[in-house]
């Protein structure tokens, strides 16, 4: 039994096996109605979210599965003081698989040693979020049809956005992958990563604070939200909130080809005027995170088409 | 100054100065009920400096404590007066709940009955980190 809490528990060989699923899944839907048909995923979020919750929950109805979940995480057992591991433990009578939320780091990976059912990371805290990191993974797969010789450029709240920390740590096992940090200093990647992961592989990578000066060297651009649950000061979110806002104009000496994602939800990091750019993937980027779950569930449960 | 030679025992040598209160402290040497001498600041030809500690008892000593605190310390073990084993020491994969995770998003600040459970990241430069979150010791 396996569960997924950090993407790099995946090989680059697992990635590429649950693109060639999520590509057969868009493929060919009606194969995969029935699939999970009797089984169940519990959705344990501690912390809100709309989007993970409702890709997870849409993912196993598509697979023919079904999903029961709590409330919200105040009226949980853990308002009344119950553990994490006792909670994957009772849970894991009920259901075949969960996704946790939750907003202490670490959660998810205390349920998994305690669960004996799989367990997803749907997130925890500013920590990890691997199937935000599939769903990205996808995109770039669709839109570029390779991972190799990429220039992604990641731009906004690099400091806390778990999604950035987990896409640089998938994609630097790619070759000939340049990586062009943009932040305010204020938010810029953790030293530890870019000494363990960039600096320690030979990863080339530019900091820089000005997203015009390198957007035409961007093969991918990702952007990213500050986000206020992360700071523990209100007066540094509102001072760094509105950093690097997309606009249209900003996007005129863009490759042609550019791929602009960003996890989502926005708040005004990239105008609405950017959306009917064919080089704006966020939305399919969505489409695409509820594939790869897809993927993923049917992986953990060991359920073949 | 002089301490007794040990009859049964261990003597933790060659650690490097300064650290020995810190490994007689989380080895917990201050709960034994037998005899523990802590010698600072020794000469030592090899390393100028050393602290020593003594214990005059048959205890099971946490290797990996020591591993954590100075790997190039080492252990010997008298049994009769006779030195019957040299071990040698290793920076430890695993400590748990030697040290303790400072994060405050981590979940071990929240669940206080979960073990602390860090990991040798870099064995070139003796990087811990937390298990749960990452974060470095």
């Amino acid at each position: 039994m396996r569960s997924l809490i950090d993407i790099l528990e995946l090989s680059v060989e697992e990635i590429d096996e649950l693109i060639a699923t999520a590509e057969d899944i868009i493929a060919n839907p009606a194969k995969y109605q029935e699939v999970c048909r009797h089984k169940k995923l519990a959705t344990l979020f501690f912390e809100p979210s709309t989007r993970t919750r409702m890709s997870f929950e849409a993912a196993m109805y598509e697979l023919g599965g079904n999903v029961i979940s709590m409330a919200s995480a105040s009226s949980s057992s853990a308002s009344k003081g119950e553990s994490v591991a006792d909670t994957a433990k009772v849970i894991s009578c009920y259901a075949d698989i969960i996704a946790m939320r939750h907003p202490k780091e670490g959660a998810p990976l205390v349920a998994s040693m305690n669960a004996s059912i799989p367990v997803i990371n749907a997130g925890d805290g500013g920590h990890n979020h691997p199937t935000q990191t599939l769903a990205d993974l996808l995109t770039i797969w669709r839109k570029k049809g390779k991972f190799d010789g990429l220039t992604i450029g990641f731009c906004g709240d690099l400091k806390f956005g778990r999604t950035v920390h987990s896409l640089i740590a998938a994609m630097a096992r790619y070759t000939g992958i340049r990586f062009i940090l943009i932040s305010p200093d204020e938010l810029k990647l953790p030293s530890y990563i870019k000494k363990d992961i960039l600096e320690k592989q030979g990863i080339e990578y530019l900091q820089t604070t000005d997203l015009e000066s390198v957007m035409p060297e961007l093969d991918i651009l990702y952007m990213t939200r500050v986000q206020q649950e992360r700071f523990f000061n209100e007066e540094d979110y509102l001072r760094l909130r509105d950093s690097y806002i997309l606009t249209p104009e900003k996007l005129e000496n863009a490759k042609k080809d550019l791929c602009i994602l960003h996890p989502l939800p926005r708040v005004n990091e990239i105008s609405v005027g950017v959306d009917a750019d064919p080089r704006a993937c966020y939305f399919e980027q969505v489409l695409n995170g509820k594939y790869m779950r897809m993927a993923l569930i049917l992986k953990l449960l060991e359920v073949k088409a | 100054m002089n301490i007794d030679s040990i009859k049964n025992g261990i003597v933790i040598d060659h650690i490097t100065a300064g650290r020995g209160m810190k490994l007689y402290r989380l080895l917990k040497l201050d709960a034994l009920d037998c005899p523990v001498a802590i010698i600072q600041n020794v000469q030592s030809k090899k390393m100028g400096r050393k602290d020593i500690i003594k214990v005059d008892g048959a205890i099971e000593l946490q290797m990996d404590i020591i591993g954590y605190v100075d790997p190039n310390a080492t252990v010997d073990i008298i049994r009769d007066s006779v030195l019957v084993e040299k071990k040698s020491i290793d920076l430890p994969e695993k400590l748990q709940d030697v040290i303790f995770c400072k994060n405050p998003r981590c979940i071990t600040t929240t669940e206080q009955e979960l073990p602390h459970i860090f990991k040798l990241t870099d064995q070139e430069k003796g990087i811990y980190r937390c298990i749960y979150c990452e974060t470095k010791k």
